[in-house]
C-alpha cells in the first residue's frame, strides 16, 4: 500500500480488482453463502415462530413416550406400551426385510431377464423385451395396488386355501412356507448359505483360472465344489429343525413361516418393477462389450455359453455394477411406498408417530437419517464389489 | 391465475409483516368471518370419501351430513349455500390445514377430545353426530365378542383415534390380534370386503354407511360393542371467537329449527309468527344475527336452502337415504336423544 | 448368438432369411432340445395366462366403470360448464403437436407413411366405435384431422422458411401459460380453483410443471457440483446427496405438512403448487446427477480449446460444453422425466385427486366397489402410453442427434 494513494490510483486498483477473476470467485462464494444463510435464517426463524405459536418446541424426547398403537407384523418383540423409538425400530426391521429379500430377488430376476434378451429363442427374447417395455412404463404405486388387490386379493379365503405339494400354502392372508425352527437358526442358515456361496464362487474362479492357464485340471476344485454343495445341503436339511405349515380345520395354517399378504405383494411389486430396470442395465452392459471380444473368443473355439461366462460377462460387470448401485438405492427408497398397502415399514410407522405426536420436523429428520444410512451402507458394499471387478491395470 | 397473484401478494405481505410479531388472527378485526365475507366463498375441509357424511358423486358434487353443515354456514354468512369450496383432507393433514388457515373450518367426522381442544389448539362446535366405535364382522364368522379376535386380523384406518382405541381395548382384554393398518379408508374397506381381515373397525355410523355399499350387506353385522365415545362435529381454530361463534350457533340453529318444527317446506308459515322466540330466531325481531356479524335473517337462509337438522339427517343418513339409520342418540332432547340447543335469546 | 439390434424395443425381429415359417420356427424356436423345451414351456404358461386374461376381460370384467367415470378420470371435478376451455387447450396442443411433427419431418419423403396412416385410422376407428361418454366423436375426429393438417402445413412452411424450430419451441413455451390461463381462469375467464383440477389433467399439469421447474434447477446444481469454487461445490453436493437419500413420499409429505411451517404465519401456498415444488426440488437432484455425467463425458480438450479462443467461463459453458453434455445426457434426462411423470401418482397419497387418486375415489363409490382390476388396468394403460411415448421420443431424438460415427 502506498501512503499517498490518490483517488485515481484507488480507482485503478478497483479496476484491476474487478478484472481479477480470483476476486470474483471469492465474491461469488461470499454472496452465495450470504443468500443461503439468509434463507436458512428466514426458514428456521419461521419454524421456531410457528412451533412456538402451536406451543411446541423442537426436541426428540417424545421418542421415549409410550406409542400406544399396535403394529401388524414385526421381526422384533413389540408391545403397544413400548416407546416410539421401539415402534420405529420395528418399522425399520420390516423395511430391512423387504430390502434384503428385494435385492437378492431383483438381482436374480433382472440378470435373467437381461441375459434372456440375448437368447437365440425368439419367444424368450420377445418376452424379455415385452416385460421390460411394459413394467418400466407403469408407476410403481399402481403396480403395488394391482398386486395387492387384483392378484393376491383374488386368492381364496383360508377356508378354501391352495396348497402346493403340502409344503406351501396360499390364501388371501398371505403365503405360508416351511422355515427354520427358530430365528437364531434361520439367521445361522442364512449366514452359512452366504458363506457357502462365497466359497463356491472362489472355487469356481480358481478352477476356471487353472483351466485357462493349464488347459487341464480343475478336478480337485470340482470335487471341492461338489463336497461343499453336499455339506451345505446336509447342514440345511438336518441342522435347522424345519417346521412345516399345516392346515387347520376350518381354514388357516399353523407352523412354518407366514409371509403376510402385504409383505408378499410389496415384495412382488418391488422386485418386478426394479428388475425391469436391472434387466436394461444388464443388457446395456453386455452390449458394451465390443463385438471383437465375442469373435475372438469364438475363434479360439469356446462354446457360446462359455464365451458369455468367461469373456463377456466379467467385462460387462464393470459397466453393470455402478448403475446397479443406484437401482438398489431406488429399491430401498421405494419400499416406503409399501405403506399404501398396509405394510408397516418405517415410513408407515413414522407417519403414525407424526399423527399421534404432531411433530413433523423431528419425525422427518429421523426418517431422513435412517434412509441415508441405509443408502450409504449399500453404496459402500457396491463400491467394494466395484473395486473387485474393475480392470487390474498392470 | 388470480390465485397465484393472491399467493404472491400474501407472501409479500407476510414478508412485510415479518418485522412485527404477528399473532394469530385473534382480534375481531382480523377474524375469519370478514375473510370469508370478502372472499364470497367458504372453504370447508371435508373427507369426501365417507358415504352419508361427505361424498363426491359422479358429477363431482359433494353431498352428506358434514357437507350440509358447510352449506348451512355458507348460507348463514353469505346467503348462498352453494358458495362453498370443498377441500378433501385426509385424517393426517386435516389439523395442519386448519391451523395453517388453508380451510376456514373442518366438517370432517372429527372426534372432540380434550387434547385436540387444548394442545392441538382447536375449537369444537356442537356435536352434529354422536357416534361410537364399533366392529363390523361377517355374520357367518362366528365372532361375537372382541375376545374372539384372538389371532385374527382387524382392518383399521390410520391417523385417527380408532387405531388407538382398538389397541387399548384389545390390550385390556389381553387379546393378541393382527392389525392391518391402511392409509385411507377406501383401501381398508376394500381389504375387509375381500376377506383380508375378519373385522373392520371404525365409527358405527361409518360402518353402517359402508355396510350398505358392500355387495351383500346382509352378510355383515355390527358386534354389540362400543369401544369409545365419538362425538363428531365441526371444528375451527383457536383464538377466533367471532368466527367460532358463527359456526357454533349456525349448528345449534339447525337443531333449534327442528325443535320449533320449522322445515324448508313450511318456513313460509313461520315468517310472520307471533311466537317471540321464533320471531327472534328467524330475525324478524331483535338483533341476534347482526350482533354476530351476520344478516339478521341468517337462519331463514339456512332453513330454506339446507333445511333443519332432522331434514339433513333423514336426507343423508336416515329414512330418505340408503342407510336408513335410526336417530337414536342423535334425536332431539325432547325425543330422548342428546341434541340440545341453548336458547336463542 | 444372433446379433440383436440395439435399442429395439420388440419392434425389429431378427433378420430372417425368408424360407417360410417352418424354417424360421426351426431356427428361432426349436434350434436345439433346450430351446424347444423353453419354447413349449413359455407357450404353455403365456398361453394360459393370455387365455385367462382374455376370458376375464370379456366375461367377468365389468367395464362400465370406465365410461361412466370417464370425465372424472380425464379432468376430475372440473366444472362441466367450462369443458370448452379444456377442449380449447387440447386443440391448441394437438395443433402444436401436428406442427412440430411436420417441422421435424420436413426432410422425410412422406409424412403419412403406411404405418402412420394405419395408426391414424386406428385412432379414428376407436373414437367412432367406443365414443367416451361426454367428449363425443364429433369433437375428437376434427382434432385428429387438425393434427394431420397442421403437420402438412408445418412441413410445407418449414421447407420454405428456415428456423421454424425456434418458433415452435417458443410456442410450446407460451402454450404452457395459455394452458394455465385456460385451466385456472382469471383475466376474463371465471377462475377454477386448483381443488377442482383432477384426473389426467392434474397429472399432466403437475408433471409438465415439475419438469419445467426441475430442469433449470438441476442444471444449476450440476454446474455447482462441478464448480471449482469450494463453497458452491460443497453446497450443491450436500443438497444433491441429502435429497437422493430420502424417499419421495417423505419428501412430498414434508411439502404438504412442513412448507407451511417454514413460511411466515398465514402464508400457505396452494396444495397443487406445494406438490409441484416438492416434486421439482426432488427431481432436480437426480437430474443434476444425469447432467453431471454428461458433463464428465465431454472431453477436456473442448474446454481448453474454447478457453484458448478467449471465451470466458459462462460463454464456454453455454456454447461449447453444455450443448455437448446435454446431448450425451438426453437418454438419462428423459428417463428422469419419465420417472417424474410416474412419481405424480404419489400425489394421490398426499390427498390430491390426480389420475390414481381419482381412480381410488371411483373405487370407493358404492356402485363400483371391487372393480380394482378394471380401473387399475385402465390407469396402467394411460400411464404406459405417456411413458412409452416419452421413451420413444427420446430414442428418436437420440438417433437424430447421433453425430458420432461408430
Amino acid at each position: 500500500m502506498n501512503s499517498d494513494s490518490s483517488g485515481e490510483s484507488f480507482a485503478q486498483k478497483l479496476k484491476t480488482l474487478l478484472r481479477d477473476e480470483r476476486f470474483w470467485q471469492v465474491a461469488f462464494q461470499v454472496i452465495t453463502l450470504g443468500i443461503v444463510l439468509l434463507l436458512a435464517a428466514f426458514f428456521v426463524g419461521n419454524l421456531n415462530r410457528n412451533l412456538a405459536q402451536q406451543g411446541r418446541s423442537f426436541g426428540f424426547s417424545f421418542l421415549f413416550n409410550p406409542a400406544g398403537f399396535s403394529i401388524g407384523e414385526s421381526l422384533i418383540r413389540y408391545r403397544p406400551n413400548d416407546p416410539y423409538w421401539r415402534a420405529l425400530m420395528v418399522g425399520l426391521s420390516n423395511t430391512l426385510s423387504l430390502v434384503a429379500a428385494g435385492i437378492v430377488l431383483t438381482t436374480v430376476l433382472g440378470t435373467a431377464a437381461g441375459v434372456a434378451s440375448f437368447s437365440k429363442n425368439w419367444l424368450l427374447y420377445k418376452l424379455s423385451r415385452l416385460y421390460v417395455g411394459l413394467v418400466r412404463n407403469v408407476p410403481l404405486l399402481l403396480q403395488l395396488f394391482f398386486w395387492y388387490f387384483a392378484i393376491y386379493g383374488t386368492l381364496p379365503r383360508p377356508e378354501s386355501q391352495i396348497s402346493a405339494l403340502g409344503l406351501v400354502f396360499l390364501n388371501n392372508r398371505g403365503v405360508y412356507i416351511p422355515w427354520a425352527g427358530s430365528a437364531v437358526l434361520a439367521l445361522l442358515g442364512i449366514g452359512v448359505t452366504i458363506f457357502a456361496a462365497v466359497m463356491a464362487v472362489f472355487l469356481w474362479q480358481w478352477r476356471t483360472k487353472l483351466r485357462i492357464e493349464t488347459g487341464t485340471g480343475g478336478k480337485n476344485q470340482l470335487m471341492g465344489l461338489i463336497g461343499l454343495g453336499v455339506l451345505w445341503l446336509a447342514f440345511v436339511i438336518l441342522a435347522l429343525q424345519w417346521t412345516f405349515p399345516s392346515p387347520v380345520d376350518g381354514g388357516g395354517v399353523t407352523g412354518g413361516l407366514r409371509l403376510t399378504r402385504e409383505y408378499v405383494a410389496a415384495l412382488s411389486a418391488l422386485v418386478f418393477y426394479t428388475s425391469a430396470f436391472v434387466a436394461e442395465i444388464v443388457r446395456a452392459g453386455i452390449q458394451s462389450v465390443s463385438r471383437g471380444q465375442w469373435e475372438a473368443a469364438r475363434s479360439l473355439g469356446f462354446q457360446s455359453g462359455l464365451v458369455m461366462q468367461l469373456v463377456v460377462f466379467p467385462q460387462a460387470l464393470r459397466v453393470i455394477i455402478p448403475p446397479m448401485n443406484s437401482e438398489f438405492m431406488n429399491l430401498t427408497k421405494n419400499t416406503s411406498l409399501a405403506f399404501a398397502i398396509a405394510f408397516p415399514e418405517i415410513y408407515s410407522v413414522a407417519n403414525t408417530t407424526y399423527n399421534q405426536t404432531g411433530r413433523p420436523v423431528e419425525v422427518f429428520v429421523v426418517l431422513m437419517a435412517t434412509y441415508l444410512v441405509m443408502c450409504l451402507i449399500i453404496t459402500l458394499g457396491m463400491n467394494q464389489l466395484n473395486r473387485a471387478v474393475q480392470f487390474k491395470e498392470r | 391465475m388470480r390465485k397465484w397473484g393472491i399467493l404472491a401478494a400474501t407472501l409479500g405481505l407476510a414478508l412485510a409483516a415479518c418485522g412485527g410479531d404477528t399473532t394469530t388472527g385473534g382480534s375481531a378485526a382480523g377474524s375469519r368471518l370478514d375473510l370469508v365475507k370478502d372472499r364470497g366463498q367458504l372453504i370447508c375441509g371435508v373427507d369426501g370419501g365417507i358415504p352419508g357424511f361427505s361424498f363426491v358423486d359422479e358429477t363431482g358434487a359433494f353431498s352428506g351430513l358434514d357437507v350440509d353443515v358447510c352449506k348451512a354456514v355458507a348460507a348463514a354468512v353469505l346467503g348462498d349455500a352453494e358458495a362453498v369450496e370443498y377441500r378433501r383432507l385426509d385424517s393426517t393433514e386435516r389439523f395442519t390445514a386448519l391451523a395453517g388457515g388453508e380451510v376456514d373450518m373442518l366438517s370432517r367426522n372429527t372426534t372432540w377430545t380434550i387434547s385436540r381442544d387444548t394442545s392441538v389448539g382447536l375449537e369444537f362446535a356442537p356435536t352434529t353426530f354422536y357416534d361410537g366405535q364399533g366392529m363390523l364382522v361377517r355374520a357367518n364368522s362366528g365372532i361375537e365378542t372382541l375376545e374372539d379376535f384372538q389371532g385374527r386380523a382387524v382392518c383399521v384406518e390410520t391417523g385417527t383415534t380408532t387405531e388407538l382405541n382398538l389397541t387399548d381395548q384389545m390390550r385390556q382384554l389381553g387379546v393378541d390380534f393382527e392389525p392391518v393398518v391402511f392409509q385411507d379408508a377406501d383401501a381398508a374397506y376394500a381389504a375387509y370386503d375381500e376377506g383380508r381381515c375378519e373385522g373392520m373397525t371404525s365409527d358405527k355410523s361409518q360402518l353402517i354407511a359402508r355396510r350398505s355399499t358392500l355387495p351383500n350387506p346382509d352378510e355383515h353385522v355390527l358386534l354389540d360393542v362400543t369401544m369409545s365415545k365419538e362425538p363428531l362435529g365441526p371444528v375451527t381454530v383457536n383464538n377466533d371467537s367471532a368466527w367460532f361463534d358463527v359456526v357454533k350457533w349456525v349448528t345449534f340453529g339447525l337443531m333449534q329449527a327442528e325443535e320449533f318444527g320449522i322445515t324448508s317446506a313450511n318456513i313460509g308459515d313461520f315468517e310472520a309468527s307471533d311466537n317471540p322466540d321464533i320471531a327472534r330466531f328467524l330475525g324478524q325481531e331483535g338483533t341476534l344475527g347482526t350482533d354476530m356479524g351476520l344478516p339478521n335473517d341468517f337462519m331463514v337462509q339456512v332453513i330454506t336452502q339446507v333445511g333443519n337438522y332432522g331434514e339433513v339427517f333423514d336426507r343423508n343418513l336416515g329414512a330418505d337415504s340408503q342407510f336408513n339409520l335410526e336417530r337414536g342418540q342423535n334425536a332431539l332432547w325432547t325425543d330422548g336423544g342428546l341434541l340440545y340447543s341453548p336458547p336463542f335469546r | 448368438m444372433t446379433p440383436v439390434t440395439p435399442n429395439s424395443l420388440a419392434s425389429a425381429p431378427p433378420a430372417v432369411i425368408a424360407l417360410g415359417p417352418v424354417a424360421w420356427a426351426k431356427k428361432n424356436l426349436f434350434s436345439d432340445w433346450f430351446n424347444s423345451v423353453l419354447t413349449v414351456v413359455i407357450v404353455t404358461i403365456f398361453g394360459l395366462g393370455l387365455f385367462r386374461l382374455t376370458n376375464w376381460a370379456f366375461t367377468t370384467a365389468q367395464w362400465e366403470v370406465i365410461p361412466r367415470n370417464f370425465h372424472l378420470f380425464m379432468v376430475g371435478t372440473f366444472p362441466a360448464r367450462f369443458y370448452a376451455r379444456i377442449w380449447a387447450l387440447f386443440a391448441l396442443i394437438c395443433g402444436l403437436a401436428g406442427l412440430s411433427w411436420g417441422v421435424l419431418g420436413r426432410n422425410v419423403s412422406t409424412l403419412f407413411s403406411r404405418n402412420v396412416l394405419i395408426g391414424l385410422g386406428g385412432v379414428c376407428a376407436f373414437i367412432v366405435l367406443f365414443p367416451p361418454t361426454r367428449p363425443s366423436a364429433l369433437i375428437l375426429l376434427p382434432l385428429v384431422a387438425l393434427v394431420a393438417g397442421m403437420a402438412a402445413v408445418g412441413r410445407q412452411v418449414s421447407r420454405k422458411v428456415p428456423g421454424m424450430g425456434q418458433w415452435i419451441s417458443l410456442s410450446w413455451f407460451l402454450s404452457y401459460f395459455v394452458g394455465l390461463w385456460l385451466i385456472g381462469g382469471g383475466l376474463g375467464l371465471t377462475p377454477v380453483s386448483t381443488n377442482d383440477w383432477g384426473g389426467l389433467l392434474l397429472t399432466l399439469f403437475t408433471a409438465v410443471s415439475g419438469i419445467a421447474l426441475c430442469f433449470p434447477l438441476g442444471l444449476l446444481l450440476a454446474l455447482g457440483r462441478r464448480s471449482h469454487l469450494p463453497l458452491v461445490r460443497w453446497l450443491s453436493t450436500a443438497y444433491i446427496e441429502l435429497v437422493r437419500g430420502v424417499p419421495l413420499v417423505a419428501f412430498l409429505f414434508m411439502g404438504q405438512v412442513m412448507i407451511p411451517l417454514f413460511l411466515p404465519v398465514g402464508a400457505r401456498p396452494d396444495r397443487v403448487l406445494r406438490a409441484i415444488i416438492a416434486l421439482a426440488l426432488f427431481s432436480a437432484a437426480y437430474l443434476a446427477e444425469n447432467v453431471r455425467a454428461g458433463l464428465q463425458a465431454v472431453p477436456r480438450g473442448q474446454q481448453e480449446a474454447a478457453m484458448s479462443l478467449g471465451l470466458n467461463t459462462p460463454l464456454t459453458l453455454s456454447l461449447i460444453i453444455l450443448p455437448q453434455a446435454l446431448k450425451i445426457a438426453i437418454p438419462a434426462i428423459v428417463g428422469q422425466f419419465i420417472s417424474l411423470f410416474q412419481d405424480t401418482t404419489l400425489l394421490a397419497v398426499v390427498g390430491l385427486a390426480e389420475l390414481l387418486g381419482t381412480g381410488r375415489s371411483v373405487l370407493a363409490n358404492p356402485a363400483f366397489l371391487g372393480r380394482f382390476a378394471e380401473v387399475y388396468l385402465f390407469l396402467g394403460v394411460i400411464y404406459w402410453f405417456f411413458c412409452y411415448a416419452m421413451s420413444l421420443g427420446s430414442r428418436k431424438i437420440e438417433e437424430k442427434l447421433n453425430t458420432d460415427h461408430r
